[in-house]
């Protein structure tokens, strides 16, 4: 029966081949890509062959990408890139990248113009969701969907039902998109959004660069949320012209489509904030906070490691130092960022700032390499979980904060907001 | 399908670090994951989980990171079935993908006490503590997740139906 649909149901609809879909129904739907990393295509690779695979379904829509444990951790995390490497080079895969060339998949995948519009995509890996700012329905699954998805293109869904999240007001200085997705998630909850596609709307989101809005719906996962999509605009019809490497769908939801529910949020009067350890809902402004020191920074991710997070943090750490008891570790997501740093003179900032640089790696963020921490320690990220053990020790933490917040934190020691370290450089802040 | 265990509990939002920790993942032999199984949330539990034990949880067991390396670890480990009050979503499709039965019922999952031992039908939907007598009633699996568990997961499903195009 005809119905109106949320963009989430036209594109599942379309994917699966019908006119109308509702949330609850099961559905088996063609796939425009699925997407696996060091650490989940491994176990996907060995199912597919072990399945009788020769073949993936088609080369130009499998993505595989290193990123967790590269560059290699150690031997072990080695022969699971080499996995991929062999995979990838014997099914001709079209989206495979080595060398410095490979950044973290859900930077480097939109970048690229790997994924459009309106695509269908699954990925084995949580964050996949990040790909729902360009308007498309992208979810994360585990390695047996993955090597099934090879196999055959197609993947099993149930519909889901959609919350719609309307952001209004006028956004304060120094709150920026992390704090927009940190104030939903507090609301909603770790699974308030389980089983469920997120939509962000209203004029604030309208109002946020690309860049904002792939921070948004990457961590619709830390409310649960199978997907986190934004309707294209002309913000994104303008960031996929001349990259989208396949014609993109521009959906759009019905005005009268059905919301299991609605969340209104006035972002007017909000200040940055900051979610406490054990839980990305533990959320808090950063003001109630100063006493937190810390020991080490982390500034980048999938969730904020693109140019525009490093310039954020850069405004802050120009002419300064950070605190000589804070490792402040700068992990851009891609090369191509790496390099628009290195242009724009973001690098030479960082390094006099006395931070260090990383290569694209998600090390870091899920505690496998190049920034773990010991017994006790404590972290700011810009990353998208903190719980228990996820940065190292399981006795440490991790408090999630904007690149702003992270930045002016590694300068203080401790928590704190970009207004106290902002335009103070004569009176604090350098010593030499 | 029909499980008899005794029982370990854990609590809400038991998270895929927990179940197995970043640090083990640069491998995925299924036999060393088991070794590490849950050791961030009891580091005891490797060492006496037994084939056939039965896991409770809380709400939104197995948030966080999409690894199959979690409910994998916990199957190769020999956990026969997972009642929870709820399971995050990318868990739940694991689970049942690989053949690992789970089932949602907060009344039994909370109920419980860690120690007792239970019996599940799961096809029926039908969870007894056998320690206290109290039964449960679960809420049906849907009918395709059970045709996945009936083929043994999802690749085994597909093999099936690869010529009615999956």
């Amino acid at each position: 029966m005809p119905r109106p649909m949320t963009i989430s149901e036209k594109i599942l609809a379309r994917a699966a081949g019908k006119k109308y879909v509702a949330p609850g129904e099961m559905i088996l739907a063609r796939l425009d890509l699925c997407l696996g990393n060091d650490i989940t295509a491994p176990l996907a690779i060995k199912e597919f062959y072990g399945n009788g695979g020769k073949q993936v379904f088609d080369r130009k829509r499998v993505a595989l990408i290193h990123d967790h444990f590269t560059p290699n951790k150690d031997i072990k995390s080695a022969q699971q890139t080499k996995l991929l490497r062999e995979f990838a080079h014997e099914q001709k895969l079209k989206y495979y990248w080595d060398q410095g060339e490979c950044g973290i998949e859900h930077a480097l995948l939109p970048e690229q113009g790997v994924v459009v519009p309106g695509d269908l995509i699954i990925g084995a890996d949580s964050h996949t969701c990040t790909y729902g700012a360009l308007g498309a329905f992208a979810t994360g699954v585990g390695s047996t969907d993955l090597a099934a998805a090879m196999l055959t293109g197609r993947a099993w869904f149930r519909v889901p039902p959609s919350i719609k999240l309307i952001f209004r007001g006028k956004m304060p200085r120094d709150v920026t998109a992390k704090d927009l997705i940190l104030l939903a998630i507090a609301r909603l909850g770790v699974d308030g959004a389980n089983y469920r596609a997120l939509e962000f709307t209203g004029p604030v989101i309208s109002g946020l660069s690309m860049a904002g809005r792939f921070t948004m719906s990457n961590m619709a996962i830390e409310a649960g949320g199978k997907a986190g999509l934004v309707v294209p605009d002309a913000v994104t019809k303008k960031y996929s012209l001349g990259r989208a490497q396949r014609k993109p769908r521009y959906y759009a939801s019905d005005a009268d489509a059905v919301y299991e529910k609605v969340e209104e949020f006035d972002v007017s009067r909000l200040e940055p904030l900051v979610a406490k350890p054990h839980l990305p809902s533990n959320v808090e402004p950063v003001s109630r906070l100063k006493n937190i020191v810390l020991d080490q920074a982390v500034i980048g991710s999938c969730t904020n490691g693109r140019i525009e997070d490093l310039r954020e943090a850069a405004k802050l750490l120009k002419g300064k130092k950070v605190s000589s008891r804070v490792r402040t570790i700068i992990f851009p997501a891609t090369p191509t960022i790496w390099k628009q740093a290195l242009k724009e003179g973001l690098m030479e900032v960082f390094t006099s700032a006395g931070c260090i640089i990383s290569p694209p790696t998600c090390g870091p963020c899920l505690g496998g390499h190049m920034g773990v921490l010991a017994e006790g320690e404590r972290a700011v990220a810009t990353t998208n979980r903190n719980f228990v053990g996820r940065m190292g020790h399981t006795k440490s933490e991790v408090y999630l904060a904007s690149p702003g917040v992270a930045a002016a934190s590694a300068i203080k020691g401790r928590l704190a907001h970009p207004q106290e370290v902002r335009g103070s450089k004569w009176k604090q802040g350098v010593k030499k | 399908m029909k499980f008899q265990g005794k029982t370990y509990k854990f609590g809400d939002n038991v998270n895929t670090d927990e179940i197995i920790p970043a640090r083990y993942l640069n491998t995925s032999d299924p036999q060393e994951l088991a070794a590490h199984v849950m050791e961030d949330a009891d580091p005891g539990f490797p060492g006496l989980v037994k084939p056939g034990d039965i896991v409770l949880a809380g709400r939104n067991f197995g948030c966080g990171s999409s690894r199959e390396h979690a409910p994998l670890a916990l199957k190769t480990a020999g956990v026969a079935c997972i009642v929870a009050a709820s399971f995050a979503r990318i868990f739940y499709r694991n689970a049942f993908n690989i053949g690992l039965p789970i089932l949602e019922c907060p009344d039994a999952a909370s109920e419980t006490q860690a120690g007792q031992k239970i019996a599940i039908d799961a096809g029926q939907g039908i969870i007894k503590n056998l320690t206290t007598g109290k039964t449960y009633q679960v809420d049906p699996i849907p009918p395709f997740m059970q045709e996945l568990v009936a083929a043994g997961g999802l690749m085994e499903y597909v093999k099936r139906n690869l010529t009615a195009k999956f």
